[in-house]
């Protein structure tokens, strides 16, 4: 085969024919470009959610407003509960404290439950993930405790600890720990066999092994049980603080029951359900972060 | 002068629920120092298991694996393996992948300046330092099969191990990896055994051909010296009287006399 190549003087070809103009993109065009689209992007999520939002309180505004309704609208809350909407930070002593310090005291004991929760579990799970001796004899316990629901523990720790407060955060760890320990495991037990390799030729010992390899290879599957975690640890505070009494978002709840105070108790709700719906995408990003720095 | 590394009447089968299959049959093989060794053989003819046993991955049934008159009965780094999909902890960077081998083979051994130093060096002889801080999944596979290379050397292994180390990679990256590896057993002067189907990569690398027979209970059927002088040249070897005739000594062997039967079993 021949081909007669087409001879261009190297220098000929790779010099542009005409010298290039470099045209600057002005600074405050591509900075609008992108805030036009972030605020389009904003207004997609939250102008839907927004409307329907307006669209229920109407409804529950007319509905609710006749004599002898059994709830009261969303006007006669905003003004009754107005303290407790506008200031969540006020203290004025030991029970009569803005909801944001009883969501806060809330979440203290949701931090300290669900951090064992998390610690145990993840030991756990990978105990379980790693062992199949292990797995045989404490999967089937899992699976029927895990299915107990948070408040049948609560006479027994209360039993247990004697005292309120560890009570719950024991309610809360054990409600917590099992999603935990369960994906934790199918994470380990996915850890394809080439990285075990990999650790056996290098030696690792079973320390490094678990957090050189372990963690990081089962870091999604751990995240996903974390958050599912976190979800019903929120759910039990307010289930056992409910019972347990004392400073609290669920004990609030109770007290407003017993003093008839209906409005008060929708604001509260609101409360939970915000700080549940953060606490649920705070582990989610964490989840995303880490799994970005491991994948 | 005792072997190197000595293969004596090994013998390995699996059991599985009740029945048991017997891969290797009496495999005897003896390998010197600096000596590069390819196993060649049909699929399922145990060559991947053969490789584990001397990686102490796996337990013999039955013989022993001498290393320097010591028996292999557990992994360890100096016995290296480059495994065939390069097995990159897909966390960390290219230099913490070969840094985690570093810092567990050489604690206490080496300063962190040195063993940083000795991360390079590996590197740099596979051409990989400029991705040191990229992430397995941002280099392409050929790359990939490098720093696996780089991370096993950088165990100074008295035997690195490669499990068909190429066979993931197009035909022009396995060339450019060939000729690395080439290049490093020329330099190094490691005692180095490969996992193959390719007879001219076979052919290529080594100084002996390890044929295997066909499984169940597959044992060595013959081994070939390849007299080739080096350092090898792929253009000028191919036209090579003796590149030619040991290449049809292996086809021969693997088409003519243990043809692979699909329904073995």
């Amino acid at each position: 085969m021949t081909a007669t190549a087409r001879k261009v003087p190297i220098e000929a070809a790779s010099r542009p024919a005409q010298p290039g103009k470099v045209v600057p993109l002005g600074r405050a065009q591509a900075n609008r470009i992108d805030f036009g689209r972030a605020a389009a992007n904003l207004a997609r999520n939250v102008i839907p959610p927004l409307v329907v939002l307006l669209v229920l309180l109407a409804v529950w505004q007319v509905s609710c407003s006749g004599v002898g309704a059994p709830l009261p609208p969303p006007s006669q809350i905003w003004t009754d509960s107005y303290d407790l909407i506008a200031y969540p930070f006020f203290d004025y002593g030991s029970q009569d404290i803005g909801l944001a310090w009883r969501v806060l005291t809330s979440l203290q004991r949701v931090a300290i439950g669900f951090g064992l929760a998390a610690v145990v579990g993840v030991a756990l799970g990978a105990l379980v993930g790693q062992s199949v001796w292990a797995m045989r004899g404490l999967d089937p316990i899992f699976q029927i405790l895990r299915t107990v629901p948070p408040l049948a523990w609560l006479p027994l720790s209360l039993a247990a600890f004697q005292d309120s407060n560890p009570s719950a955060i024991f309610v809360i760890f054990i409600t917590s720990i099992w999603p935990v320990i369960i994906n934790t495991a199918v994470g380990v037990r996915n850890i394809p066999e080439d990285y075990r390799n990999v650790a056996r030729v290098l030696r690792l010992n079973q320390l490094e092994f678990f957090l050189r390899i372990m963690l990081p290879a089962a870091a999604p599957y751990i995240f996903t049980g974390l958050r599912i975690g976190i979800g019903l640890s929120w759910l039990a505070i307010v289930a056992a603080e409910m019972l347990t009494g004392g400073v609290g978002i669920g004990f609030f709840i109770w007290d407003a029951w017993n003093s008839s105070r209906l409005p008060d108790i929708i604001v509260a709700l609101a409360y939970i359900g915000l700080t549940g719906f953060v606490l649920d995408k705070l582990v989610a990003f964490l989840g995303r972060v880490i799994a970005r720095t491991s994948a | 002068m005792s072997a190197y590394l000595k293969i004596d009447h090994i013998d390995k089968s699996f059991a599985r629920g009740g029945a048991a299959t017997h891969v290797l049959a009496d495999v005897t093989l003896t390998i010197d120092k600096g000596e590069f060794v390819s196993i060649i053989g049909h699929s399922g003819c145990g060559k991947s298991t053969l490789l584990n046993l001397v990686a102490g991955l796996t337990r013999v049934s039955a013989g022993a694996i001498l290393l320097e008159g010591r028996e292999v009965n557990e992994p360890g780094p100096e016995r290296a393996v480059v495994f065939q999909n390069h097995s990159l902890l897909p966390w960390l960077s290219v230099y913490e992948n070969v840094n985690l081998a570093v810092s567990k083979v050489f604690a206490g051994k080496k300063s962190r300046a040195e063993r940083h130093d000795w991360v390079m060096h590996n590197l740099d002889l596979v051409q990989m330092a400029h991705a040191k801080d990229k992430r397995p999944a941002e280099i392409s596979g050929g790359m990939k099969q490098r720093v696996g290379i780089a991370r096993a050397l950088a165990m100074e292994p008295k035997i690195l191990l490669l499990d068909e180390p190429f066979g993931a990679l197009d035909a022009l990256t396995r060339a450019h990896l060939q000729d690395a590896v080439m290049d490093i057993h020329a330099r190094l002067g490691n005692t180095m055994i490969m996992i193959t189907h390719d007879v001219d990569e076979a052919v290529l690398l080594s100084d002996g051909i390890v044929m295997m027979t066909n499984g169940p209970a597959a044992h060595i059927g013959e081994v070939l010296e390849v007299p080739i002088p080096r350092p090898r040249d792929r253009i000028a070897l191919a036209s090579d009287r003796s590149y030619l005739k040991c290449r049809e000594a292996v086809l021969k062997f693997l088409y003519e006399r243990h043809r692979f039967v699909e329904a073995a079993e």
